[in-house]
């Protein structure tokens, strides 16, 4: 498990049913991209986030896949639609096997 | 036969000029099996996505990227300069709003960003903006 992994994730707490939300996710990883070399030349292994699923109680809002192009500490913005109370899952896995969790709820105004 | 002080000259600047242009031809060819990969070999129309980037970027390490196109299923970004040319596959569920999404990537060097969309018909359409990045974003 790559050290120092924390994902924070942004979600209005309430929203009117049906309201279209802005959700913006960040994990602190270092995507080691398989690319770099140490200091005596050698390859440093590829160590990254591979994909990333967000749902809304059950439902897919998005998958991603990522490859090793994308930044250290993945950002995402996207926007999802809200029919109902509920909560936002999000999961991100790691190359490692590591599965990494986090959940929002949200209630209707 | 013996080969002339000249013809050997000419040898050796023909042997440049073919490892000159290795890399470019390794590249595109990298690009164009992502790109099958992800399309399955269907042809692609020009635009219906939207791509936006900058159009410097000075740290390669993170390129504030964002794709959007509506009526996709899928988008996947590549870039067509990186040691792998996929970037980022974007799959739209049900409950996603729109068809867009933003990140942030690593570009190699000054190359093209392609963004590909597959619609919700089966088709594919693709837009592509050139970005200049002044340190490159893979490392030694």
């Amino acid at each position: 498990m790559a050290k120092g992994v924390k994902p924070r994730v942004k979600v209005p707490k309430t929203v009117a049913a049906g309201d279209v939300i802005t959700i913006k996710t960040l994990i602190s990883h270092p995507m080691e991209s398989g690319q770099r070399k140490d200091k005596e030349g050698n390859v440093i292994p590829r160590s990254i986030i591979n994909r990333f699923t967000c749902d809304f109680n059950g439902t897919n809002v998005l998958d991603v896949k990522l490859d090793p192009a994308v930044s250290t500490n993945p950002y995402f913005q996207f926007e999802a639609r809200v029919p109902e109370a509920g909560e936002v899952r999000f999961t991100w896995y790691d190359d490692d096997g590591s599965v990494y969790e986090t959940r929002k709820s949200i209630a209707i105004a | 036969m013996e080969l002339t002080r000249r013809q050997w000259m000419m040898l050796g600047a023909g042997a440049v000029a073919a490892a000159g242009l290795a890399p470019t031809g390794v590249l595109a060819k990298r690009m164009d099996e992502a790109l099958s990969s992800f399309t399955g070999g269907a042809a692609v129309a020009d635009g219906g996505v939207e791509l936006s980037a900058p159009e410097i970027a000075e740290n390669g390490n993170t390129v504030p990227i964002s794709v959007s196109a509506p009526g996709a299923v899928a988008i996947a970004v590549f870039a067509e300069g990186n040691p792998e040319a996929e970037v980022a596959t974007f799959k739209f569920g049900e409950l996603a709003a729109s068809q867009a999404a933003s990140t942030r990537i690593r570009l190699a060097k000054t190359q093209n960003v392609v963004a590909v969309a597959q619609m919700a018909d089966g088709s594919f359409a693709r837009t592509a903006r050139v970005v200049k990045v002044t340190i490159g974003g893979c490392g030694g």
